[in-house]
């Protein structure tokens, strides 16, 4: 276990290191010098070389890869182009509406799919199952942003129940905040909770038909303690996998949603920096999100280890 | 139904929808259990033992459904019970309790992600209200009585650390800590080495001169029949064509079906070298069964008045067979 900890540890510090590289490299290869977009068009020929010097960007290139290395293992990501301020610093600012959102619209997901999934592996066939079946092909099929669209219409703009946008301005409290996240979320929830549903159904449909469910009842003990007990832990696994995977799809779906309801996290951050050709914050975003997804499978990884104990390292 | 009887079965009708249809699985089966016998259950794979034992513990598949028959069981409380006309909350209470069940695969029958202890001591939880430290005392019991060496160790092993007997033997504790009255074995040793099988079987049959239980004993091996039983149904096709006691089966066989399984095997009255004479041909579908005799296509004795409807009969004092003939020389 100590070993298994030790070794996927090392495992993230490759990842991330090959995570820089690709970021460094990526950046090097984009079109323009990142000095002379910084100042404008109407600098001159001078104040760029100075700028570049002070930039670092006249060294050598592996110099360059190594003082970048080195300053991002010490949390410095560089400066932005565009804001007068760190990477990090600019990153962080805009963490909590992502953050929020990510976690509001999982457990949304969670929260919908996993009783619905259940329940349809339990009576497949029936009408339940084969609407709850339907609407989640539908509602995976349907974009998110015109999802966003809709809600924002019908159930901001018109009923007024919910804020249609934004994040309640700079004075806006934490509550108030949150509250501009709840249409956001469900719209991103949506996506994420169709795919949850049909793994949940899935997995619940093959174990229900196996010999230790038979048991169970042979057991003499309520269908509800057959499936909430004895099925559903086995079919756990498979689940956690499948929201691990969604956290991709999450990132994706966050970049969208934020531009439908004009957040302002990171995913509308890095699009805003692509757009100046911001490389830095492109650069530590992709970091940022790229440490987040190997933690993510290293955490579902360690949960399979609590749940199933087959399951060895 | 008989002071000494446990379980009567009478005309049990089980059909399967499927493909649009439904097809019968078991024809009229009818048998009974006495108390603290073993009757097994023996027939060709496909003949409808698992089904039998299915419907007995209400565990029919979603697609299959008792269309005929009675199912009169005695409760220990001295009443009896049709178990047909039970509730299912009702029938519930009975499982683990009264009638339990082990299954033929000892691998996949035991839940991965619990314990041993957890297993069995739930059924305890189930059904006989204590605490856990008692409900551990009981278990870690149990668990000797099946002779699992270690067994307050073992309480907190997973099945995958077991091999296939000492599961098996987890599946005996499992369906015998309540003290059942009537044990349902599904090919118990069919998926386990012969050295084994042998463990499992003396074991079964020590644990019924402790508990007293009934026990229907499935198998399709005529080998352990003789070792195993009292009495002995003989199903083919959906149908029992032969009840007996053992030694009338074995040397008053009066249903070629039964002959043929007898000489399929090998057996003591066998000289080495000679060949087995496995019934030539195979269970027909149960959809497309001939009319009369189910055996006839197999059958050597077959005549045209086989093509008629073929009965149960009683042919000696507790001996039934369905067939016209009045026997068959021993094999
Ligand atoms: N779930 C099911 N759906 C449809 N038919 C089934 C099902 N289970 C069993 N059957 C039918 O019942 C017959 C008897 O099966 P089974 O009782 O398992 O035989 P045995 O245990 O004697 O080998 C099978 O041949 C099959 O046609
Ligand atoms: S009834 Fe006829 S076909 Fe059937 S077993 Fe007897 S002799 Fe054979
Ligand atoms: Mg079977």
């Amino acid at each position: 276990m100590t070993n298994y900890l030790i070794r996927r540890f090392m495992g993230m510090v490759v990842v991330t290191f090959l995570v820089l590289t690709i970021a460094f490299v990526l950046v090097r290869l984009a079109p323009g010098d990142p000095a002379a977009l910084m100042l404008g068009p109407d600098a001159t020929p001078q104040d760029v070389m100075d700028l570049r010097a002070s930039l670092g960007l006249d060294q050598p290139i592996f110099v360059q890869y190594l003082t970048f290395v080195a300053n991002a293992a010490q949390g410095d990501l560089g400066r932005s182009l565009f804001f007068d301020n760190s990477v990090t610093s600019v990153l962080a600012a805009r963490a909590e509406p992502t953050v929020f959102l990510s976690l509001f619209s999982l457990i949304f997901a969670l929260v919908i799919a996993t009783p619905i999934g259940i329940y349809a592996a339990y009576r497949r066939g029936s009408a339940l199952d084969q609407s709850a079946v339907t609407t989640a092909m539908l509602a995976a099929s349907v974009p998110s942003f015109l999802t966003g669209l809709i809600f924002q219409r019908y159930l901001a703009t018109e009923l007024g129940w919910f804020p249609a946008s934004g994040y309640g301005g700079p004075d806006a409290g934490f509550l108030d905040r949150m509250w501009h996240l709840v249409l956001p979320s469900i719209t991103l929830g949506i996506v994420n909770s169709a795919l949850i549903l049909r793994f949940t159904r899935a997995s619940m449909l093959d174990i229900l038909g196996e010999n230790y469910v038979r048991t169970a009842r042979a057991k003499g003990m309520s269908e509800r303690r057959v499936v909430l007990r004895h099925a559903l832990k086995n079919a756990g696994i498979p689940i956690i996998t499948v929201v691990g995977l969604t956290f991709a799809l999450l990132v994706a779906g966050a970049v969208v949603t934020e531009r439908v309801f004009n957040l302002p996290g990171l995913g509308s951050l890095v699009v805003n920096a692509v757009l100046r050709r911001d490389y830095p914050v492109i650069q530590g975003t992709l970091i940022v999100v790229a440490i987040l997804y190997v933690f993510i499978n290293l955490l579902t990884d360690l949960l399979y280890l609590v749940i199933d104990k087959r399951v060895r390292y | 139904m008989n002071e000494d009887t446990i379980l009567d079965v009478r005309g049990l009708n089980v059909r399967f929808r499927g493909n649009g249809r439904e097809t019968a699985a078991l024809r009229d089966v009818s048998f009974s259990i006495g108390r603290g016998r073993t009757l097994a259950l023996v027939g060709e794979s496909g003949s409808g033992k698992s089904v039998t034992s299915l419907a007995l513990m209400g565990l029919l598949p979603p697609n299959g459904r008792i269309a005929a028959g009675t199912l009169a069981y005695r409760h220990r409380d001295g009443r009896v019970l049709e178990l047909t006309e039970l509730g299912e909350a009702e029938r519930r209470r009975l499982r683990g309790v009264q009638m339990s069940m082990i299954f033929q695969e000892p691998m996949s029958s035991l839940n991965p992600l619990f314990t041993i202890g957890d297993q069995i001591g739930e059924m305890l939880f189930l059904h006989e209200s204590m605490d856990a430290a008692t409900r551990r005392k009981r278990t870690i019991e149990m668990l000797e009585l099946v002779e699992i060496p270690g067994a307050a160790r073992r309480m907190d092993s997973y099945p995958h650390e077991l091999s296939g007997g000492m599961r098996q033997r987890v599946m005996i504790a499992m369906a015998m800590i309540c003290k059942p009255s009537l044990l349902i074995a599904d090919e118990p040793t069919t998926a386990l080495d012969v050295t084994i099988q042998a463990q499992i079987l003396d074991l079964m049959r020590q644990l019924q001169k402790d508990f007293g239980m009934s026990i229907l004993f499935i198998t399709h091996d005529m080998g352990v029949v003789a070792e195993m039983a009292d009495d002995v149904a003989v199903m083919y096709a959906g149908g029992v064509v032969e009840q007996a006691s053992v030694d009338a089966l074995f040397n008053d066989t009066r249903h070629p079906y039964t002959k043929g399984l007898l000489a399929s095997i090998p057996g003591p009255w066998r000289r080495r070298g000679d060949r087995l004479v496995p019934i030539p041909g195979s269970v027909p579908p149960l959809a497309s069964l001939p009319p009369g005799c189910a055996f006839a296509p197999r059958c050597g004795y077959a005549e045209p008045r086989c093509r008629e409807p073929v009965a149960l009969t009683r042919k000696a004092p507790e001996h039934l067979a369905a067939c016209i003939l009045e026997g068959v020389e021993a094999p």
